[in-house]
């Protein structure tokens, strides 16, 4: 559905519903690959300073209808893609994006947007290199978020809908139709399905193995130190690296 | 009566069964004189006893303020800026022309969203992505373009309010200067809507005429879609 890109960097993202874990996960992937020296660019969802005003604005006044919400995150997205993601992709860096435009076919469905029009409208969005699914039941997620603070906002808990008057069920009927469309799109978009109830570490083992195999051999952007030494200390670091070298071309 | 028509899904959570307002548009490039047949039109309408709304571009209170500021900074791309408007456009066809037909009104819209899609085309979005994106605008009762030449623009701009950087589409740079940037500009966004005036069935009137003969010919074709008696005598 979307299209394969070929910019010299590589796209990871995560997906899931609040309180899977998918924040954690890509917090400590971000953390392993720099000090793995590789050029890494973060971006999170909601958090472009272009359309924040309007986000919150709408919120407080609870002005959005799907319709609107889903194409100010719209927006949202299509600015950090132009001005941020896109430039890094080109220039060979490793994009990290905490939710993506599957966010968007997941939550702006379940809020009753037509599916076809969702996917229309990121259509500009190339498919990512991994994206990772955090699976979890709503149970887990409902009481990690409850456990870390005490109250649910308004759209969060998809009180916009009318599903209930309470705020806790409503979130739990809401975010089971978010689970519904991830579930859907398993297979449409490739997803790394990653059981988000494991021990934190045994995620983060299995994530990292999977983004080893695919950066294996990939050269991108080097950060500027091991730039800076592959020219003043070439012959220094061509000493120490030989071995390796042989190594890996022998193996 | 009539069930409301969509050009895609429209508002799948949003079951309207009727419609009795009707909805009127008024499209073309910038100096047609559109906002001048709009204050005409209400007048005359009021005067026959109809509910009246008017609603323009810009002019959603979610994405005002948000809009100006994208505007006067230097950081808004192409999608985001045609995302933008299309989340403006949304909140004023939900929150304000829905509602007013829904009470009956006779809504008079300052353009559509073909403005748009001219707007958005011509800076290089993909055609048939940026229709798409409208998937949920609602068909209007009629549709008339206003159409002037190039020239006819530029005499009205001189004598108005001048060449805007906008307007000109210098945010584009199709030439160094306002005049020259504005000749090339206007004349894109006509091949624009010359082409969609088939696509969305626009009544075209020749705008180049006097503001008096541009409304006796508009005010014909409302008579007739509102079903209004000839005058008595």
């Amino acid at each position: 559905m979307l299209s394969p890109h070929n910019y010299k960097g590589k796209l990871i993202i995560v997906e899931g519903i609040d309180g899977s874990g998918k924040s954690t996960q890509i917090d400590l992937l971000y953390k392993w690959l720099k000090t793995h020296g590789k050029s890494v660019y973060f971006s999170e969802w909601n958090s472009s300073v272009l359309v924040k005003s309007t986000t919150k604005q709408g919120k407080k006044a609870k002005a959005f209808t799907p319709t609107t919400f889903s194409l100010l995150q719209a927006t949202d997205f299509a600015d950090r893609w132009e001005n941020q993601m896109l430039p890094m992709l080109r220039a060979g860096v490793i994009v990290l994006a905490d939710r993506y435009a599957f966010t968007a076919f997941a939550r702006d469905v379940a809020r009753g947007v037509d599916p076809e029009w969702v996917r229309n409208l990121y259509s500009f969005a190339p498919q990512p290199d991994l994206a990772f699914y955090f699976q979890v039941p709503v149970s887990v997620a409902v009481d990690r978020i409850l456990s870390g603070r005490s109250t649910l906002k308004y759209y969060e808990a998809g009180m916009d809908l009318g599903l209930s008057d309470n705020k806790v069920t409503s979130f739990r009927l809401f975010q089971q139709r978010i689970i519904n469309e991830y579930d859907q799109m398993i297979d449409e978009f490739g997803f790394t399905v990653i059981d988000g109830t494991l021990p934190v570490e045994t995620q983060q083992k299995l994530i990292r193995k999977v983004v080893k195999r695919e950066i294996y051999r990939w050269k991108g952007l080097p950060t500027p130190a091991i730039q800076a030494r592959g020219r003043s200390g070439a012959r220094l670091v061509e000493a120490e690296a030989q071995p390796a070298a042989e190594k890996t071309e022998a193996s | 009566m009539s069930r409301p028509l969509f050009y895609g899904a429209g508002f799948p959570y949003h079951k309207i069964k009727e419609l009795p307002g009707k909805l009127i548009v008024l499209e073309g490039t910038d100096g047609v004189g559109r906002s001048t047949q709009i204050n005409m039109l209400r007048e005359w309408l009021e005067k026959q006893g109809m509910a009246v709304s008017d609603t323009g571009l810009r002019r959603s209170t979610l994405t005002q303020g948000g809009l100006d500021a994208a505007k006067s900074g230097h950081t808004l791309s192409r999608t985001t800026m045609n995302l933008f408007y299309a989340t403006d456009f949304a909140d004023r066809l939900e929150n304000q022309i829905l509602p007013a037909m829904k009470a009956g009104f006779i809504v008079l819209s300052d353009r559509y969203f073909y403005s748009i899609i001219a707007r958005d085309v011509v800076r290089g979005a993909d055609p048939v992505w940026a229709r798409k994106v409208y998937g949920f605008a609602l068909r209007p009762d009629i549709i008339f373009y206003l159409r002037a030449d190039v020239q006819t623009l530029v005499t009205r701009m001189v004598h108005g309010r001048g060449f805007d950087y906008w307007e000109s589409g210098m945010d584009i740079r199709c030439a160094d200067n306002l005049y020259d940037s504005f000749l090339v500009y206007q004349t894109r966004l006509i091949e624009k809507f010359d082409e969609m005036a088939d696509e969305y069935h626009f009544v075209t009137i020749d705008a180049t005429l006097s503001p008096a003969a541009v409304f006796s010919e508009i005010q014909e074709r409302i008579k007739t879609l509102l079903g209004l008696d000839p005058p008595l005598g």
